[in-house]
């Protein structure tokens, strides 16, 4: 039975159990025993040919709604320029494996040097790695960063301002590797010095992460946490969206050791949650602590300027049960894509997208303040993203919105409602939203 | 053609853009932001035009090679062909364009996708069900240990703190076991390659968690006692968990379930088709048992009997390991491609891809040493040439294959071989292939004793030639910043 991917013809087959000396193939499983071999019907699909197939996504596609995105939570509808997919489909870089090989690596490699060289630049940090999962489990890494870096230390705080998803993804991994957990109160929707400061009397806490910006989209002010971390011996850890760094106080000017985040917002699409991509940068003297790939720049026999993978004795192939993590790949295509972004929107063009983003959520956030069916909750600096107390029950407003296409006010654990607005928005959005709202009755 | 040296930001110019925005309307602007809150030294992006950066980018790419460009025999990596409809389809706009905090009505297509992929993995494995949230193999195995030890954890059997992994297994199997605050203990490989069933039954006790194991092995041996191993393990009251790296030569002939594994990750970006883009995405499914199924981690996917889909969430969970629900543009293609094979083809795919390892081994096997004389499954594993009287190593016939136009084998992998080359075709490959890659082998042999200068020196023909590995390593530079104060 002839397949486009089997290039096995019946005489090639053949042959080749003629070279091995078996009759068939079942022969190659002559080593399997029998009571294990799966000889029934596999309750599968019928194979479909590639127009039934394009039609059965096609159907699949249909039973989901295009929405207009007016939050974030985790995931922003930013534009990615249509050179992106443009590059990145190119199976050159595609269907390349991790590049051991770097005599014939030497595109991948290279992207990856400027991925790293572009991430320390937005996060003012020293170096980074190739790219993480995402950026919850980037998080999680940090985590287990910290305690690898410190000494006889058994806590690792989170702040309350947090991403709930990456608490929670924290929270698994510290169960499972034995690392207690504490919290960090906030304050006025900032995370409070005092709380964390009370945290640090005890003595056993590796590190803190806090976010940059924050789940209510609150500029966090990180004022004096850097040295009552480093004063308790502890590492200050900042989870910051990259894509806000252009414009807004890096990790490294807060003082940060350690620093990670979702890159999802250099150019990705939102995809349903993924493909992502995690980063994770820090200070020099934690380099050999980084988990997974790092690039760095040599010369090959002839002296020629070349790219490698390096610094591996840190890595789980060569230090097995002593590596201080299993990660073994990266996201390597999607560092690609944020590669390509910045090459493109530049200095400039982020901080375009940043003032386009500042704009648009502030006149949302003055339009429904507006309407008086919403509260503030906050006073404090935001980017693109804010909460309100509305006085609509976030649930019959969030489908009102729904059912005019429209993907808004997702509720916090605290019962306020999210708000976000990319470049992507427009006025006319904005005010067709406002105007399903003020229809609404509280 | 000339070798193209740049990195983006030689190219870079003060004023040069390669972005186009809407004009900014808005009111209120960025010079809002308090001074201690803003940013003080702009970003050293580089500032290149459209054009820069298309050809920037495709000139990168042809220092290149992927499945698209030639034969890539990478042992344990399964570098099989990546069906271009899966790529059209996980590109289709609509599903690009949804975020993941959408209510579940307004994504029953995206979740239609998750409950027949679970089903269609679980019938090729003869698992209960799948989680599809991790995002790689390595994170499966932390996944699946999690899942493990949650399973103990609520028995209120504590003492469970030990896993056993063979001392042929990947690198990542004891390092995910320490990550998930697992001691690993190691068991031996009898001298034919597979695990020491003697070695292993006394490690057995009531401080097992489980046992991690790859089947076929490393050595692409399939473990012929692994009933017997099942029924130790469980004996003991630990778990047996299946490493799907090597999950390919089974697809169609037998299903871990079966053997009595109780969790296993798939490799979709091996086993499935699903390129693997320089080193991701993957996606590394984890599919346990029916007794397991409710310490899958949260979120998770509910089919509903009146056939609407939901996410859910529940306690005994292993917790949550993903920001979302894992690569989904990764299951897409996953699911296509099973869907292209359907019950007809999915048989053909392990006994094809053993066919093509056998065959190169069979016709090589003169020329290099063959540690281990027995039928292989999906791999196998030389230890270097037979001759090996003029020094000539591994990494010499790895960087040689180069200049022939083939990707090197997974090399100095396992580590129970010093001179370890191990090989897999995979079922996409065509007779003539291996046959070209047979001839190529042969002939590094000979030069091996003929010329073996030109070995050593090797590869010849590739855009760079053997790097410097150690200055690499011991003055790290590793951004843009560092290159230009080194």
């Amino acid at each position: 039975m002839s397949f486009a991917y089997f290039p096995h013809t019946d005489e090639d087959i053949r042959q080749m159990l003629g070279r091995i000396g078996v009759k068939s193939l079942e022969d190659l499983y002559a080593d399997v025993p029998a009571e294990i071999r799966y000889t029934r019907e596999f309750e599968l699909p019928d194979s479909l040919s590639e127009i039934e197939l394009r039609r059965k996504f096609e159907e699949l596609d249909r039973k989901n709604s295009r929405l207009t995105v007016f939050c974030g939570c985790g995931a922003y509808d930013h534009y990615a320029p249509a050179v992106i997919p443009a590059l990145t489909a190119r199976s050159e870089y595609l269907t390349a494996y991790t590049p051991y090989q770097a005599e014939i690596s030497q595109g991948t490699l290279r992207y990856i040097f400027e991925y790293q060289s572009m991430i320390t630049e937005l996060t003012g940090m020293d170096c980074t790695n190739a790219s993480m999962y995402d950026g919850p489990t980037a998080a999680a890494e940090v985590m287990l960063m910290a305690m690898a870096a410190t000494r006889k230390k058994k806590r690792v705080l989170l702040a309350d301002t947090l991403l709930p998803q990456v608490r929670e993804v924290v929270e698994t991994y510290a169960k499972y590797h034995g690392v207690e957990i504490g919290r960090i109160a906030q304050k006025d929707g900032n995370t409070d010095l005092e709380s964390l400061c009370r945290e640090l009397e005890s003595g056993d806490v590796a590190g803190a992460l806090v976010p940059s910006v924050n789940r209510f989209g609150i500029i966090e002010d990180l004022s004096g946490m850097a040295d009552a971390l480093h004063a308790a011996k502890a590492l200050l850890m900042v989870y910051a969206d990259p894509s806000a760094l252009a414009v807004i106080r890096t990790p490294g000017e807060w003082g940060a050791d350690i620093t990670c985040g979702d890159a999802q917002t250099l150019g990705l699409p939102l995809l349903f949650g993924g493909p992502y991509v995690g980063y994770l940068a820090c200070r020099k003297e934690l380099v050999r602590k980084l988990p997974g790939r790092i690039v760095g720049a040599t010369h090959d026999l002839d002296g020629k300027r070349a790219f490698v993978l390096t610094l591996q004795a840190r890595e789980q192939h060569i230090r097995r049960e002593k590596a201080n993590s299993n990660i073994c790949s990266n996201q390597s295509l999607m560092a690609l894509y944020v590669t390509i972004y910045l090459s493109l929107m530049g200095p400039e063009g982020l901080r375009q997208v940043n003032a386009l983003s500042y704009g648009g959520a502030h006149e949302l956030h003055d339009k429904l303040i507006a309407t008086g069916l919403f509260e503030e909750v906050f006073d404090r600096p935001f980017l693109k993203e804010f909460v309100l107390k509305s006085r609509i029950p976030a649930a019959t407003l969030q489908q009102a919105l729904l059912r005019e296409g429209f993907l808004a006010a997702l509720e916090t654990e605290e019962g306020y409602v999210s708000f976000c607005v990319t470049e992507k928005r427009t006025r006319e959005e904005i005010d067709r939203m406002l105007s399903i709202i003020k229809q609404l009755k509280p | 053609m000339k070798y193209y040296d740049k990195l983006i930001f030689e190219l870079s110019k003060e004023g040069r853009q390669g972005f186009s925005l809407p004009e900014n309307t808005w009111a209120q602007g960025l010079e809002e932001l308090p001074d201690n809150l803003k940013r003080t030294k702009r970003a050293a992006l580089p500032e290149v035009s459209e054009l820069d950066v298309v050809r920037h980018y495709t000139n990168l790419s042809n220092m290149n090679f992927g499945v698209d460009t030639g034969f890539y025999p990478l042992g344990s990596c399964t570098m099989k062909y990546n069906p271009k409809i899966n790529e059209e389809i996980a590109a289709m706009a609509g599903f690009q364009g949804i975020h993941p905090l959408q209510p579940v009505e307004t994504v029953q297509g995206v979740l239609q996708i998750y409950d027949e992929l679970d089903r269609a993995l679980s019938a090729i494995t003869g698992m209960a069900k799948f989680t599809l949230n991790p995002f790689a193999g390595a994170h499966g195995e932390l996944t699946g240990l999690m899942i493990m030890r949650q399973y103990h954890l609520q028995r209120g059997d504590n003492k469970r703190t030990k896993v056993i992994v063979p001392d042929s297994a990947h690198g990542t199997n004891p390092a995910s076991a320490a990550v998930c605050g697992l001691e690993v203990v190691e068991v031996k490989s009898t001298p034919q390659g597979t695990i020491d069933v003697e070695d292993l039954r006394p490690l057995l006790d009531d401080t097992i968690a489980g046992i991690m194991m790859t089947n076929p092995n490393t050595l692409g041996l399939f473990e012929t006692e692994i009933l017997q191993i099942a029924e130790l393990v469980h004996g003991c009251g630990g778990l047996l968990y299946y490493d799907g790296a090597n999950m390919n030569p089974l697809v169609g002939v037998a299903r871990p379930g079966d053997m009595g594994f109780d969790i296993l990750h798939l490799n979709l970006h091996k086993t499935f088709s699903t390129p693997h883009g320089g080193g991701g995405p993957g996606a590394g499914p984890v599919g346990v048992a029916a007794h397991l199924t409710e310490y899958l981690p949260n979120p998770k996917v509910v089919r509903q009997e009146d056939g609407r889909y939901t996410i859910e969430g529940n306690d005994t969970a292993a917790g949550r390991i993903s920001g979302f629900m894992g690569n989904f543009g990764v299951l897409m293609r996953a699911y296509a491609y099973i869907l292209r094979l359907g019950r007809q083809h999915v048989k053909m795919v392990g006994p094809l891809a053993t066919l093509n390892a056998n065959y190169i081994k069979e016709e090589l096997k003169d020329c290099f040493k063959l540690p281990i004389e027995a039928c292989c499954k999906h791999e196998f594993v030389f230890d270097g040439l037979k001759d090996q009287s003029t020094g000539i190593t591994t990494l010499d016939v790895a960087k040689r294959l180069l200049d022939y136009g083939f990707h090197a084998p997974t090399i100095y992998f396992p580590l129970l071989f010093h001179q370890a080359i191990m090989i897999e075709p995979t079922e996409t490959e065509s007779k003539e292939t291996l046959d070209g890659f047979i001839a190529i082998m042969r002939c590094i042999a000979r030069e091996a004793l003929e010329n073996p200068e030109e070995l050593r020196s090797a590869p010849h023909h590739t855009p760079v030639r053997r790097l410097d590995e150690t200055t690499a390593a011991k003055q790290p530079v590793l951004t843009f910043a560092d290159l230009a104060a080194s």
